[in-house]
């Protein structure tokens, strides 16, 4: 990719997070914080593509444990992430 | 190479990105939160897709290896997916922290592992694309070692300090080590896999050494610079793998990561660098002892219950003793008698109550505790004054007033919950110990404080039963 590209894709990223972040109450930080370490367990999409292309040994032992880390982190930070906030309820919605 | 596969990537990545960010800006409100994980998680699904629909354009030599290759990622999705989901689902509350801990250092392992594959690879990166799969790898393995060892220090399974003299100047070495290492890798055309592992060795090497020296009662800040870190190693990584969405994940979490961080060490009364680089969490007991504590008053759960009874309004102030002693379903029933009895109670949440800023909420959320009733500490804390009975679970640094009078206590400055501003206090204390910080708590020799002292789930049984036999 072009470098140029890159830093207006880095720079437009960075801003995005961190708006999205300033407007939070401090009672979602703990699932925002789970919620935002599932995303970048899209670092499993990278092992994948290092995965399929590997031709060597040594490639497919690091791609396998690329694999396996990133599908822990995907996997793991939504189940987490999911359960907490399946938890949050307004008074509403009580039991009377 | 087919001509419909390549947009169809792009396309997926495309849709990967826009539902992150929508999927973050959703929970950002505790209304939509769910259906905001729920939209990541489809974005999710769409970027692991792409991966999938780009399998036909790979070059010649890896698509003839393509059946060992796919055969070795199912297996590597089901364990490591299927284990973490099992872990996700069933893990305690309580222990939610070092869970996060311990998922965000297998993201920053995974971008390390895809930066090992690069280098080691016989078509190495050149130029920007080497320095960017270079300083993720640095960076991703920083974050895996010091996950871990974050992990297991609130897990338990570690002391939690360790220190010696000279400390910062090894860590300095460290460091300066791997990143002459990494020059060297990029300077010569073929390094060896000496090269190669001595520099990812002193990456996790740095990562261990850094988060050693940090106290317990610092690791949520810590965790959240961590999961930053990743975030950071992963866009670097999707720059070198020429994927927009890796970039743009990657660089959203280490913005938003960063921000949090901050956030949470403000919280704290304490920068960043205080809390990389200085010796708090840890001691502090030394500090104490300017002024004399006077004798705590003791008062039976009985009194303190009736008490509550006949107020017109309670605040609740929970802490981590709370969900030690797994009294948050016992906490709420006696909740529910007070309000039909008409009183009006609210919840006063600490920024770092619980073991980091946000646990508390989900520790009562799931004992069923409605958002609604639980206010922060800045909504809440100028109306102490007209608050009846303060009743405080299981904490203590954050209730404090030594942290706004007395100067020379460790915690001085930060930011506490005014409930010695109430017409009366409650404290459900295990025993006499000190809080987290290790400091003399003034609070509990006031005049208008009283302790009750015992396990909060059996205080808190004691409380329901005198309502209920109180009609």
């Amino acid at each position: 990719m072009n470098g140029i590209v890159a830093l207006y894709v880095f720079m437009l990223a960075g801003f995005t997070g961190y708006e999205v972040i300033r407007r939070v109450p401090s009672i979602l930080h703990t699932p925002l914080m789970s919620g935002s370490n599932f995303i970048h367990g899209i670092v499993v999409v990278g092992a994948l593509d290092a995965l399929f292309g590997a031709t060597s040994t040594s490639g497919r032992v690091l791609g396998f444990l690329g694999v396996l880390l990133g599908a822990a982190n995907a996997a793991g930070g939504y189940a987490v992430t999911e359960r907490m906030l399946a938890m949050f309820r307004a008074s509403g919605k009580e039991t009377k | 190479m087919s001509t419909l596969v390549s947009p169809l990537v792009g396309l997926c990545g495309f849709a990967a990105a826009l539902l992150f960010i929508l999927g973050l800006k959703r929970m950002s409100s505790p209304a939509s939160a769910l259906s905001g994980i729920m939209l990541a998680g489809i974005g999710m699904i769409a970027a692991i897709a792409s991966s999938v629909i780009a399998l036909p354009d790979l070059p010649a030599p890896a698509l003839a290896a393509l059946p060992l290759n796919a055969g070795l990622a199912l297996i590597a999705l089901i364990l490591g997916g299927g284990w973490a989901w099992w872990r996700g689902r069933h893990v305690a509350m309580t222990a939610m922290p070092q869970m996060v801990a311990l998922y965000n250092g297998m993201g920053g392992g995974a971008a390390a592992a895809v930066a090992a594959v690069a280098l080691t690879s016989g078509i190495r990166p050149t130029g920007v694309d080497l320095a960017a799969t270079l300083a993720g790898a640095l960076i991703g393995a920083i974050s895996l070692s010091g996950s871990v060892i974050a992990w297991a220090k609130l897990d338990g399974s570690m002391g939690s300090a360790w220190r010696f003299r000279g400390q910062r100047l090894v860590n300095v070495l460290v460091m300066l080590a791997a990143l002459v290492l990494g020059a060297l890798i990029a300077i010569f055309p073929m390094p060896g896999p000496v090269l190669t592992g001595g520099f990812f060795a002193m990456a996790l090497l740095f990562g261990i050494a850094m988060t050693l020296p940090i106290g317990g009662a610092d690791m949520p800040v810590v965790i959240s610079l961590y999961n930053a870190f990743t975030g950071l190693a992963v866009g670097l990584e999707g720059y070198a793998l020429g994927n927009p969405a890796l970039m743009i994940a990657g660089m959203v979490v280490g913005s938003a990561g960063t921000l949090l961080t901050l956030l949470m060490a403000k919280a704290m009364n304490r920068s960043l660098t205080n809390v990389l680089f200085s010796d708090f969490g840890e001691t502090g007991a030394s500090a104490s002892g300017t002024e004399a504590t006077r004798p705590a008053k003791s008062a039976e759960a009985s009194d303190a219950a009736l008490a509550m009874r006949y107020a017109g309004s309670v605040v609740i102030v929970p802490g981590y003793g709370l969900a030690v002693a797994q009294a948050q379903q016992k906490l709420y029933e006696l909740i529910k008698l007070l309000q039909a009895a008409g009183v009006g109670v609210k919840f006063a949440i600490h920024p770092v109550a619980g073991r980091m800023p946000g646990h508390m909420n989900v520790l009562l959320a799931e004992a069923g505790v409605p958002y609604d009733l639980i206010f922060d500490m800045d909504e809440i804390n100028d109306d102490f004054d007209a608050v009846d009975v303060a009743l405080v679970i299981g904490a203590n640094d954050v209730v404090n007033p030594a942290a706004r009078s007395d100067k020379t206590s460790p915690i001085y400055g930060m930011p506490i919950l005014n409930v010695d501003r109430a017409h009366q206090v409650y404290v459900i204390k295990r025993g006499q110990g000190k809080g987290y910080a290790g400091v003399e708590n003034l609070l509990f020799g006031l005049d208008n404080c009283a302790m009750v002292y015992g396990d909060a789930q059996a205080v808190l049984a004691a409380m329901v039963q005198a309502l209920k036999d109180s009609g």
